[in-house]
């Protein structure tokens, strides 16, 4: 709580026992109308003043000049009518302030939980000048300093360790509470935890370019990016007060007139101003103000705590809308990298045959002899291979502790003269043959990811009726990947402008209310995701290049991120739907009853700040997505 | 031009109200507020001098909500 707030806590809790107290006392006339003017200033005298100002300023539709309206109003039917009966004045004045100070209350807690949830901002680096570690503004280090990060301190700005090993904690950037190891040559981005030893960190990007600057301006600027409900909602306050004022204005004036003329009956005044009053204590549109942007701001608050970074309110509306999710294959779906898949057909062990592999590739640096010496996973003793030949687009020939080892494609096979069996997986197939004998084959493929499947699931369950994967790859590979995946449509043999073409096609298919989500890793794929609508890049932690083109930023490269997103924002516009919904409802009935005489201005503020709170705590909901 | 000025106001209407004052302002291309970060983000016109359009846009907000700051 800030000072204004416990200053207005105080106020209401003085009024409040005031007017408690005051119905216990018998007084009458002219004593009690000065008393219960006492919790009535104390309450309201800030709101009698602004509504003053306001009128100075000709602001007719100022909520204080409204309230004041009320109120004053309130007070002077009770002196009309005789009837003593100031507490509704009194109350409503309360009620109304202690909505606002709810408001104001929870507005700033949740403003708080969400940049403690953000709370990445390195306050220092430190730097070794002349034997001693000196913490300095991460702003002033220039790129290629060597700083030093100590255990249980953030890293401030990206760079390559030189020395030390260690743990980096990502949670706060990616969600992920698994730690990374972290040792001299690696990469590390800013905004991770060092969690064990120290590390030492030549920078290679200025604190402004590095990834947690990064994402704090995309967090701080997401909600700026307004959605179609936030503007419906703004445009429908702009037209409610004036509305609800002039039919306050009608009521007061019309009904008594039309008794009067037309049926002859007493005009009952006080009555239809009494209605009229009601009316304008309903007038703020607070409730549906307040609750659908900070909606919004929790649910992005959340996601990002998730690792799910969206851009902008906008973009967390056309996510929960989103029907078609097309994926790049490589790097999305798959790892990007090639495996050893399997070993098919040897007659010796499988790790031997594999060690001939890795010992006759040893010199070549293609993928697919780094695959293997990956798969082989021991250091390669250079002194036990001999003779090494490259023949090119066929394999390679070299003698291995004294056996001639041929390793390479069918064609290698047939020059050689070596009957060979042929094989039914899918990927690169590497024949072996030791001594001019056939040794059997091993299959390498690039493998999907751990979770990729399990995230296909998970996005038809979430609601997404169509999975499409688009890919460079050859039509086999493509084919029996998405099979194994689950996905609907595949289109393969893509060259990166046909993706685009690909994307557009699907674009025009699918109804205007469905949308398309095209996820990628960014790399080559800044075009389709800009023309989607909505991209999403995966494994972004350090990307320049996806962060600035994707709508969704994946700090990690976990598939089942995609289906999560899409609950997160569906629960987000679940609220905000709830929201505008409970709110214009509860207004519009209590418009109804007031009009016709069957609430009063107790049931109206009543209701009006219940919908407000209710409406705000549902709000604060969608900062809970660990379990969506 | 787009610039970024923080903000002080109470209630999220106030706030509405201030984007509409600061988009009526001479020499805003687009004002957006930002309520739940107390941010405002200018989008000049072109050769409007930022300095002075601010401080006729802060004389706007004040007009229609009183209770309001724009530091620039």
């Amino acid at each position: 709580m800030d000072r204004k707030q416990k200053k207005m806590l105080v106020r209401i809790l003085t009024a409040a026992v005031l007017l408690a107290g005051l119905s216990f006392a018998p007084v009458t006339g002219a004593l009690r109308f000065a008393l219960y003017l006492v919790p009535y200033l104390v309450i309201g005298y800030d709101i009698l003043w602004k509504a003053g100002k306001g009128i100075l300023r000709r602001q007719v539709f100022d909520e204080h000049f409204l309230m004041a309206v009320a109120t004053v109003g309130a007070i002077a039917l009770a002196l009309y009518d005789r009837t003593g009966d100031y507490t509704e004045a009194v109350a409503v004045m309360l009620f109304y302030q202690i909505g606002e100070w709810f408001q104001s209350y929870a507005v700033g807690k949740s403003r708080r939980n969400i940049s403690e949830l953000m709370d990445i901002r390195p306050d220092y680096a430190n730097v070794e000048q002349g034997g001693a570690l000196v913490r300095i503004d991460p702003d002033e280090v220039a790129v290629g300093t060597v700083i030093v990060v100590q255990p249980g301190e953030k890293v401030p700005i990206d760079g390559v360790v030189v020395e030390g090993a260690s743990s980096l904690n990502t949670s706060a950037l990616t969600g992920e509470s698994v730690p990374r190891s972290a040792k001299a040559g690696d990469e590390i981005v800013s905004g991770c935890i060092n969690m064990t030893g120290v590390l030492k960190v030549r920078t290679t990007k200025e604190f402004g370019d590095s990834t947690v600057s990064q994402i704090l301006d995309l967090v701080e600027n997401a909600s700026s990016r307004k959605s179609k409900s936030e503007d419906f909602i703004s445009k429908f306050a702009r037209v409610y007060t004036p509305a609800v004022c002039g039919a306050a204005l009608v009521l007061a004036v019309v009904p008594p007139l039309v008794r009067m003329a037309g049926m002859g009956l007493l005009p009952e005044w006080d009555v239809w101003i009494y209605r009229a009053l009601t009316f304008l204590v309903i007038s703020c549109p607070c409730a549906l103000v307040i609750s659908i942007p900070l909606s919004f701001f929790a649910g992005l608050g959340g996601a990002s705590r998730e690792g799910v970074l969206v851009k902008g309110s906008n973009y967390l509306e056309t996510l929960a809308k989103t029907k078609t999710v097309v994926f790049d294959k490589t790097g999305t779906l798959t790892r990007g990298v090639f495996e050893v898949n399997a070993v098919h057909h040897s007659g010796m062990a499988k790790e031997k045959l594999l060690e001939y592999a890795a010992l006759a590739e040893s010199a070549s640096s293609h993928p697919i002899s780094r695959s293997l010496r990956r798969a082989y996973g021991k250091e390669i003793d250079r002194s036990r291979v001999a003779d090494i030949q490259e023949i090119s687009g066929h394999g390679v020939l070299a003698s291995v502790d004294g056996h001639a080892v041929a390793a390479g494609n069918d064609k290698l096979m047939k020059r050689l003269g070596i009957s060979y069996i042929p094989c039914h997986s899918v990927g690169t197939i590497i024949h072996m043959a030791i001594d001019g004998a056939y040794a059997g084959h091993i299959v390498i493929s690039d493998v999907a990811k751990p979770h990729a499947k399990e995230a296909v699931d998970a996005l038809k369950r979430s609601g997404v009726t169509k999975t499409v994967m688009l890919t460079g790859d050859v039509k086999a590979v493509a084919e029996s990947v998405a099979a194994s995946l689950g996905i609907d449509e595949v289109y393969s043999e893509l060259l990166p402008a046909g993706k685009v073409e690909k994307v557009e096609a699907l674009l025009r298919e699918r109804p205007p209310k469905d949308k398309l989500a095209f996820v990628g890793d960014g790399i080559n794929d800044a075009p389709v995701l800009r023309r989607a609508d909505i991209g999403i890049a995966m494994g972004a932690m350090g990307s320049d290049a996806a962060i600035e083109a994707a709508d969704v930023v994946l700090m990690d490269d976990d598939p089942l991120k995609i289906a999560k997103a899409i609950r997160i924002s569906r629960k987000c516009l679940g609220i905000v739907y709830q929201n505008i919904v409970f709110a214009i409802g509860v207004k519009g009935l209590c418009l109804l009853l007031g009009a016709v005489g069957l609430a009063n201005m107790w049931l109206a503020i009543f209701a009006d700040v219940g919908v407000m709170i209710l409406a705000v705590l549902n709000a604060i909901r969608a900062l809970f997505v660990k379990n969506v | 031009m787009k610039k970024s000025y923080r903000i002080d106001v109470d209630c999220a209407n106030c706030a509405n109200k201030m984007e509409d004052a600061a988009n009526r302002t001479e020499g805003v291309k687009k004002a957006v507020v930002n309520f739940m970060m107390l941010k405002m983000n200018v989008e000049f016109e072109d050769g409007a001098d930022p300095k002075a359009v601010m401080q006729a846009v802060r004389a706007s907000c004040k007009k229609v909500e009183d209770d309001c700051e724009v530091y620039c």
